[in-house]
């Protein structure tokens, strides 16, 4: 073998170095030092979408019913267009315009959670979806998406509770859940913390929530609050061991610029899905508020519970997202 | 593209190299025109092109011919890829109570296979609804050969591609020449496969399926292929997405829903033991590298179908040996192997009818036409009549040594829950012929192939996994897609029962020392919510139940030794606002990690006593089995994440009188 020369010596010494070099720097940018780095110290996370303002002339809870038939043997309310109801509650809370500005982009989160027909009332009516998304076209806005994460199959939700063609007739963006539509996000909830959370709930300027009101066999009666489960993907099967509390941590992360109850047609048993149409009633009522927490303290009423019976309505209470007393907003029927 | 001349003259320059001239051709015809009239038509309109070798004038209709066979396998391959992407809903704008079906017939391929026809009518004796569509092949093979493989079949068309992609380096030359003659040892083994197959559906199962070309292309591209390349997507969209550039994740979520609505669907779909499935599609792919189409020649059964009825066609060659110089460029070119050389006979029954030979022929040796003379043709599939009748033999045989083993008659899987509308399992061997549509159309990717739970018979034949996806309760859409009937074609009203008692597929059962409320004390019931029936199969009991509250160390006082702990602490009476909540601690912000409560064991075990006992109340599941369908709703959701407390099996399936629980569901006076 021959002798090396000073000038390959010199090569392969600088190569080495070199390697070992790159390494080195490699290895620095992302070594990992392990224990506590990772945790975030930041404050709860919350997507706060509700207006300041809160003029005192106008009401702050308006309920829309149907007119009574005027039979006191059968004191019922007639059926009235849900589309003229909406736009009523809607138009005594101030109007669309008061919410939504111009060039808006706005979510509309109906309750698309199962393959039911609009007959069962398990799912948001779409009449009332429409003629919300319509308003906030009227109002000025950009883009109206309606979307919702379903619990069922969700191409088969959409179709079947009539929401997909009623929407995308008066022109809004129907979003199906996507996987990629969910990204994980830190709620830092009492119970509920890193989930995967559906995008384009947190990527709106506004949200106007459209639930349904419903029997829930579990927590009862749900409304608003609940139809924040349709903000999280994963497995959200475990929120019901602590349903309450979930529900309340969903409501404290995301509050709504305004809340349109539709209870058109009303789950007395068997909720949430139902599939029984005799479980259901014609109640021909909307309610609009930009409290979602009184939205649930009157609704549940419908269905005939109180408040205090249900532990998220008080917890949600507790923390301030809203009032459980409905009585003491400034109420208007229409 | 600006003269309209320029994308045909390239597209006839290609077959054979030489100066491109301008192209005027007849319109593509869609079937071969007599040859005959198209050489009166060529010696009229005579054009100056030169083959090479012979000078001899190049001859543009069998240019054209070839071409249109090109569009046409491109064109049923792109085809058979639409449907197979369409195989799956994807929702509409129609009205709510209108029915979930799928618009196109995604399963035309499988019901025009004339191998599946043969063998469902073997094994039923009936043809199933859309597979007399299969006559029409039948018929097209009795005029023209096996036009199907070399034009219409996508497997063969995708053979063909890879092995033009994917040449050997070492197959050129005299090698391609010697791989594209007859090998008559190897190219019989498709036959005796076919004959076993058809064997095997006489005596009542069609496992021919696994073999079959379009259940392969089915199962193949829709359960691996698809759901990899959306895995691989989906890569892709994370990385997209922790760009965080909006711009690219504008870019990667537009992409993501085209392909979501075109594609595949919106959720990424996994399938059981599907790697077998993939293994195998790469594997016989890869196989053109050493015998191009190796599928085609040597295994395909619908190819040795076909071949056996090519023998009536009424085209086919024609050569004239005396003209031909061995230059061996119609054997470079050739599909079926099928010997279309000078000095030797043609083989009918394996030639694919690509034409590409007689295009390369310098020497108007290779003629093809109607009504051919047959001195240098052989027609008969060149198979030992003993080997013939032995694999046959084996085929038959094949099913009883397979039904003596348990599964099916001693010893049938729980695991095993056929699909709504499924016949009886031995009706159902004898139909499904495994080729994945339901598997492929199932939106809730419920659906998926077995691997050994229905025995060896049962391989890749559809079995629900509710863990995975559970039956969506108003879809049909499983015996919608079945070509022969092994998953019957039900309406909503008969599966959900409307009228009528509903279409069960199993019975759902708790293993109650996994369930929440019934052995934790915790609230649970997601699988009550999720049950679909109407009155839903799964009710709840409401019971009040003790719930330990261990004490925090720091609080706790020194051990107090106590006879009886859990009696001298009385039962907090249940906080009604906060019922059925498990005590929270109090919320601290930021959570550092908790150092785990100290296990019980590790602590003397008098510390146990000191836990409080409070009364909380739960809602119980339980399952009436005379209402549970099996749909594995509740299993799905089930919060239990790896072995969920509620589980459904096939027992109560309605289409079994003998796999049942209830005495009233065993009916005896059922015609089978």
């Amino acid at each position: 073998m021959d002798a090396l020369s000073r000038r390959d010596i010199l090569r392969r010494l600088g190569a080495a170095g070199l390697v070992l070099g790159s390494a080195a720097v490699l290895a620095r940018a992302r070594w990992d030092q392990g224990g506590a780095a990772s945790l975030s110290l930041d404050g709860p996370q919350v997507r706060d979408y509700r207006k300041r303002d809160a003029p005192p002339e106008l009401p702050q809870l308006v309920v829309a019913r149907g007119t009574p038939s005027g039979d006191p043997a059968n004191p019922r309310l007639l059926a009235s267009d849900p589309a003229d109801l909406v736009r009523k509650a809607v138009g005594a809370l101030g109007g669309m315009q008061r919410f939504i500005s111009r060039g808006d982009i706005v979510v509309v989160k109906p309750n698309i959670g199962w393959d039911r027909t609009p007959i069962h009332a398990a799912n948001t009516n779409p009449r009332v979806v429409a003629e919300v998304v319509r308003l906030a076209y009227d109002a000025g806005a950009k883009r109206v998406i309606v979307t919702d994460a379903s619990c069922n199959e969700p191409n088969r939700c959409f179709q079947r509770s009539g929401i997909w063609k009623a929407a995308y007739d008066v022109g809004a963006d129907v979003i199906l859940p996507s996987a990629h539509r969910f990204r994980q996000m830190r709620l830092k909830g009492e119970v509920l913390d890193d989930w995967p959370v559906y995008t384009p709930l947190v990527n709106a300027d506004k949200v106007i929530n459209v639930p349904i009101a419903k029997h829930h066999n579990l927590s009862r009666y749900t409304g608003a609050m609940k139809n924040w489960y349709g903000l999280l993907g994963g497995r959200r099967n475990r929120l019901h061991q602590n349903i309450d509390t979930s529900i309340a941590d969903l409501a404290t992360f995301l509050q709504p610029t305004l809340t349109v109850v539709d209870a058109v047609r009303v789950l007395l048993r068997n909720g949430p899905q139902g599939g029984n149409v005799a479980d259901a009633r014609d109640m021909h009522t909307v309610i609009a508020t930009t409290d979602q927490v009184a939205a649930d303290a009157y609704g549940c009423q419908l269905i005939g519970r109180k408040a205090d019976e249900i532990p998220y309505i008080h917890m949600a209470h507790q923390r301030g997202l809203g009032t459980m007393h409905w009585q003491n907003l400034r109420l208007a029927e229409v | 593209m600006v003269s309209p001349s320029t994308p045909a003259t390239t597209l006839s320059a290609k077959p054979a190299p030489a100066k491109p001239l301008p192209y005027r051709s007849p319109p593509p015809k869609a079937t071969p025109p007599h040859p005959s009239s198209l050489r009166a038509w060529l010696a009229k309109a005579r054009l100056t092109k030169k083959r090479p070798g012979s000078g001899l004038p190049a001859r543009k209709t069998i240019q054209v011919l070839v071409w249109v066979r090109r569009l046409v396998q491109a064109g049923c391959l792109a085809l058979f890829c639409y449907l197979l992407f369409q195989t799956g809903f994807r929702g509409s704008f129609a009205s709510a109570e209108a029915r979930v079906r799928l618009p196109l017939p995604v399963e035309g391929f499988l019901l025009a296979d004339p191998f599946v026809g043969a063998m469902t009518l073997l094994s039923t004796h009936t043809v199933y609804r859309g597979l007399l569509w299969s006559l029409g092949i039948l018929a097209l093979t009795l005029v023209f050969g096996r036009v199907f493989c070399g034009w219409i079949c996508p497997f063969g068309t995708l053979h063909h591609l890879s092995a033009w992609v994917f040449p050997s380096r070492y197959g050129k030359g005299s090698k391609r020449v010697e791989a594209n003659k007859t090998h008559p040892v190897r190219q019989r083994v498709k036959y005796y496969l076919m004959y076993a197959f058809l064997a095997a559906s006489l005596a009542g199962s069609v496992i021919g399926g696994l073999f079959d070309p379009i259940c392969i292309a089915v199962r193949a591209i829709g359960l691996a292929v698809i759901p990899a390349a959306q895995y691989i997507a989906g890569f892709v969209t994370t990385a997209a997405t922790a760009t965080g550039i909006r711009q690219v994740q504008f870019a990667s979520d537009h992409a993501q829903d085209f392909l979501a609505a075109s594609v595949w669907q919106t959720r990424q779909f996994y399938f059981h033991q599907t790697w077998l499935i993939g293994a195998l599609l790469v594997a016989v792919l890869f196989m053109n590298r050493f015998i191009p189409r190796f599928w085609c020649r040597v295994l395909c059964p619908l190819g040795a179908f076909l071949g056996v009825f090519a023998r009536y066609a009424l085209f086919g060659m024609e050569k004239d040996h005396a003209k031909c110089t061995d230059c061996n460029l119609c054997l470079v070119h050739c599909q079926g192997a099928d010997s279309p050389q000078g000095g030797v006979k043609w083989r009918q029954d394996e030639c694919h009818m690509c034409l590409n030979c007689e295009n390369a022929c310098p020497e108007d040796v290779i003629k093809f036409r109607f009504l051919p003379n047959r001195k240098s043709a052989l027609v008969k599939p060149d198979t030992g009549r003993r080997t013939a009748i032995a694999t046959a033999a084996a085929g038959a045989a094949l099913i009883p040594v397979a039904r003596i083993a348990d599964v099916i008659d001693a010893n049938y899987s729980p695991v095993v829950i056929r699909p709504p509308g499924a016949v009886e399992e031995r009706e159902f061997l004898e139909r499904c012929i495994r080729c994945a549509e339901c598997m492929k159309v199932c939106p809730n990717n419920a659906l998926h192939p077995a691997f050994f739970e229905a025995g060896v018979e049962g391989v890749w034949t559809p079995i629900l996994i509710p863990r995975i996806g559970y039956c969506e309760h108003s879809c049909v859409l499983c015996g919608d897609v079945c070509p022969t009937g092994a998953i019957q074609k039900i309406t909503e009203e008969q599966k959900m029962g409307i009228g009528q008692k509903p279409i069960s597929i199993g019975t759902a059962f708790y293993d109650i020392g996994r369930c929440l409320p019934w052995s934790m004390s915790v609230p649970c019931i997601v699988c009550e919510e999720f049950c679909p029936t109407s009155p839903k199969a799964i009710w709840v009991e409401e019971v009040e139940v003790p719930k330990r509250v261990p004490t925090a160390p720091a609080a706790a006082a020194p051990a107090l030794p106590s006879p009886d702990g859990h009696a001298a602490r009385p039962p907090q009476p249940p906080d009604p606002a906060l019922a059925g909540q498990p005590p929270q601690p109090a919320p601290a912000l930021p959570e550092p990690p908790k150092p785990p409560e100290p296990p019980v064991l590790a602590e003397p075990p008098t510390q146990a006593h000191e836990d409080h006992l409070v009364r909380i109340k739960v809602q119980r599941p339980h399952v009436d089995p005379s209402l549970c369908i099996g749909c594995g709703a509740c299993e799905k959701v089930c919060p239990v994440q790896d072995k969920p407390a509620v589980y459904v099996t096939s027992v109560g399936e309605t289409r079994s009188k003998t796999n049942v629980i209830l005495l009233e569901d065993t009916d005896y006076n059922q015609p089978s």
